[in-house]
């Protein structure tokens, strides 16, 4: 931030100042900001990619690139996009700048645990980015890693996953971190049953990111210990077993979509009832069932191998279990739906983000129901329409909650106001984009297209095109709406503390908030989060 | 921070949910044990003979003692006797340090023998027994890993007990600390008889 701003709060109180007031920062709201700036940088990095490999798919054989770029791009497209952008993305930015201001604190439980976990991310990161450029050449195992091909093939598959692995370690200090937070930090009268939704969410993605990640952590090291000693361990040769890999991965890694999706919900149970101008229909429920897909979610992952040899038993078992998974989600769906109704409907643009995402992951749930079945699945196993699902829960849930939180949340934090006009043209490129990209991929997924592939037969080129051209729509979606929020975060006009008229803790303090969030004395709450009675929101 | 915040019990809190972590950290490797148990039960027993049993009751032994000496000096900081828990610290870390030679001279013979990931002795040996041996080095040597760590941040924490950062109405750092060195005993109490014991 250059010295001409007249931003105040937080970003100007520190105790160091100039650059390592930044890079030392233990304050939860900078380091909220670092991440924040991280995660989009990433974005963007991967979302060139993902553009790159819908070009490259627009029609039949070789269009810009050569088949084993192709492997790498989407490989990095994928360990970017989950990594390093969808399961840090709102836990640890918008976790970080609103969960100690939603129950009452002045800080997290352990601010410099806070700021070691921001420098696993940051080590992390650069490792990964220094896999795709050095040793044997960029990862082209797709983000999954899978045995035997991830042992065997000469790109820099250690290294991106080493990198994973830190950027594991950064989540798990975030989740102990933020458990320890709830459960110590809220101030006075902020009793479980008055914590907003977010940090409900929050509290259930932490617990996830405690319990599953040191599983990933421990599958990646033994594919580094299997590629430089020989393990063995997944190798049939010597006693080992490639379907445990399988196992042991989506053992974290179907959790971890949770992790992405969670948080998400809980940005979009906070954004709905300000702009119905109504408390959240069945606040419980939504609390209740955030643990419940944390819970039922863990025990779900062997959907993810119907087709990579399993008995029929355990098959019935996970398929079942899968559709438990749904309870809970279409419980908060259907809340939210009902929040609306009768409400005093406020189209603002975290609002129509907040829309869409409802709209999207509608239709990524009830895809993900057509997976979760074994007879469909069996059909559907590593064709695009995977790949379709999973952007449309993952993008079009996780990406835009994500911006409904940027959109919702950042006038907060910087004090001024992007422009609504612009931000609704974003909204509507991204959201008409989106929908075209994705419905398209889907679409040729069920004709049988396979996922990953270089090249298809003629018969998907149609197709393949209406979902490049979407990509280009969403693109140029994307490039508005970051400038926008760009330019008016910096030169926009100055908001007071309650632009939106919301009624959690942060939109009682000043906009930009001060370091110490609350002053000198720690807030009180007599009310709930979502009580609107006397709640104005200011001109701006 | 201006206002000095300290939360004792939030520290407690947090260190039992990193040992959690690390809890299902060494579970990845027990399944895949409890895997390759299943599928080869006499290449494993056969394997698991040529364990040395002196090498690993020894251990054990230590890693009980020195877990014993951590708690001693968790009481002897509560009453303020700081010479006591510096010393019970230096025992401590002493008995991590001869847990490890010991460990080196007991690798090195097998090595010896050309029992290590990737040889050509065991993989003549068969898939159970070599998937045994890959088991028994990376858990044994993560566990390892775990004795170092714990040794450095209990030298670390003596030190900062030597210069009054950690006192009797100030030792949540010790505690946390001994939580963590109990937690690598545990582990070592589950290793030790699945691979050198009940085969």
């Amino acid at each position: 931030m250059s010295e001409k701003t007249t931003y105040t709060g937080f970003w100007q109180e520190s105790p160091r100042t100039g650059i390592l007031g930044w890079l030392l920062t233990t304050d939860h709201k900078r380091i909220g900001i670092l991440y924040l700036g991280c995660i989009i940088t990433m974005f963007i990095v991967a979302a060139i990619l993902g553009l790159a490999i819908r070009l490259e798919l627009i029609a039949p054989g070789r269009t810009i690139m050569d088949a084993q770029t192709y492997n790498a791009t989407f490989t990095v497209h994928g360990i970017i996009m989950i990594f390093m952008f969808l399961i840090p993305s709102i836990p640890a930015a918008f976790g970080n700048l609103l969960l100690p201001i939603h129950i009452g604190a002045r800080d997290v439980s352990f601010p410099k645990l806070n700021l070691l976990s921001w420098y696993c991310y940051i080590v992390g990161g650069v490792l990964a980015v220094t896999s795709i450029f050095s040793g044997g050449g960029a990862p082209d195992t797709g983000w999954t890693f899978y045995v035997p091909f991830s042992t065997q093939t000469n790109t820099n598959v250690s290294l991106a996953a080493f990198a994973a692995f830190m950027l594991g370690f950064s989540s798990i200090l975030t989740g102990i971190n933020f458990v320890t937070t709830v459960h110590r930090l809220r101030c006075k009268g902020m009793k479980w049953g008055r914590l907003p939704l977010f940090v409900w969410t929050l509290y259930a993605t932490a617990w996830i990111q405690v319990l599953a990640t040191p599983m990933i952590g421990i599958t990646l090291v033994l594919i580094i210990l299997e590629r430089t000693f020989g393990a063995g361990l997944f190798d049939v040769a010597r006693g080992g077993d490639p379907i445990l890999y399988q196992h042991l991965f989506w053992i974290y890694s179907h959790p971890a979509v949770y992790i992405m999706i969670l948080p998400g919900m809980g940005v979009i149970s906070e954004i709905i009832p300000t702009f119905s101008r109504k408390p959240l229909f069945g606040y419980w429920a939504m609390a209740l069932s955030s643990l419940a897909i944390a819970f039922a979610g863990s025990l779900v992952w062997a959907h993810h191998m119907y087709a990579s040899g399993m008995s029929d038993l355990a098959i019935l078992i996970f398929s079942f279990l899968t559709f438990i998974v749904a309870i809970p989600s279409a419980i908060k769906v259907f809340n939210w739906v009902s929040t609306l109704y009768k409400g005093s409907i406020e189209l603002a643009p975290p609002m129509l983000f907040a829309l869409a995402f409802i709209f999207n992951f509608a239709i990524g749930g009830l895809g993900g129901l057509a997976l979760g079945a074994a007879a469909s699945d069996i059909h559907l196993h590593d064709t695009t329409f995977v790949v379709g699902h999973f952007h449309y829960v993952m993008f079009g849930g996780g990406g835009f909650a994500l911006f409904a939180a940027m959109h919702y949340w950042l006038p907060k934090f910087t004090g001024r106001m992007y422009n609504h006009k612009m931000a609704v043209i974003g909204w509507a490129l991204l959201f008409v984009g989106f929908n075209v990209t994705y419905m398209a991929m889907q679409a040729v997924g069920i004709m049988g297209m396979p996922r990953r592939y270089y090249d298809y037969i003629p018969e998907f080129t149609t197709l393949n095109l209406v979902s490049t051209i979407g990509s280009w729509v969403m693109a140029v979606g994307l490039i508005i709406m970051f400038a926008n929020l760009w330019h008016g975060l910096r030169k926009g006009r100055p908001v007071g503390k309650n632009p939106w008229g919301g009624a959690t803790l942060e939109w009682d303090i000043p906009s930009p908030p001060p370091m110490e969030n609350f002053g000198e004395e720690d807030p009180v709450v007599t009310k709930g989060p979502y009580e609107f009675k006397g709640v104005v929101a200011d001109e701006y | 921070m201006s206002i000095e915040h300290r939360d004792d019990t939030g520290a407690r809190f947090g260190m039992w949910l990193f040992l959690y972590t690390e809890v299902i950290l060494f579970s990845g490797l027990f399944i895949l044990y409890a895997m390759a148990l299943s599928k080869f039960p006499q290449q494993f027993a056969e394997a698991s003979h040529k364990l040395n049993i002196y090498f690993g009751s020894i251990n054990t032994i230590v890693l009980l003692t020195s877990s014993l000496t951590i708690a001693l000096a968790v009481t002897a900081i509560q009453r303020g006797r700081i010479r006591q828990t510096l010393i019970l610290c230096g025992v401590t870390v002493a008995l991590a340090l001869l847990f490890l030679v010991n460990k080196y001279f007991e690798w090195s013979e097998e090595i010896g023998h050309g029992i290590y990931p990737g040889s050509e002795h065991l993989a003549e040996m068969g898939p159970g027994v070599t998937n045994f041996f890959n088991l028994y080095y990376f858990t044994a040597g993560l566990h390892g890993l775990h004795v170092f760590i714990g040794a450095t941040l209990i030298s670390i924490v003596a030190v900062l007990t030597a210069k009054g950062k950690v006192t009797s109405d100030r030792y949540t750092l010790l505690e946390n600390s001994a939580l963590y060195w109990h937690l690598v005993d545990l582990v070592w109490i589950f290793l030790f008889p699945l691979y050198y014991l009940i085969l």
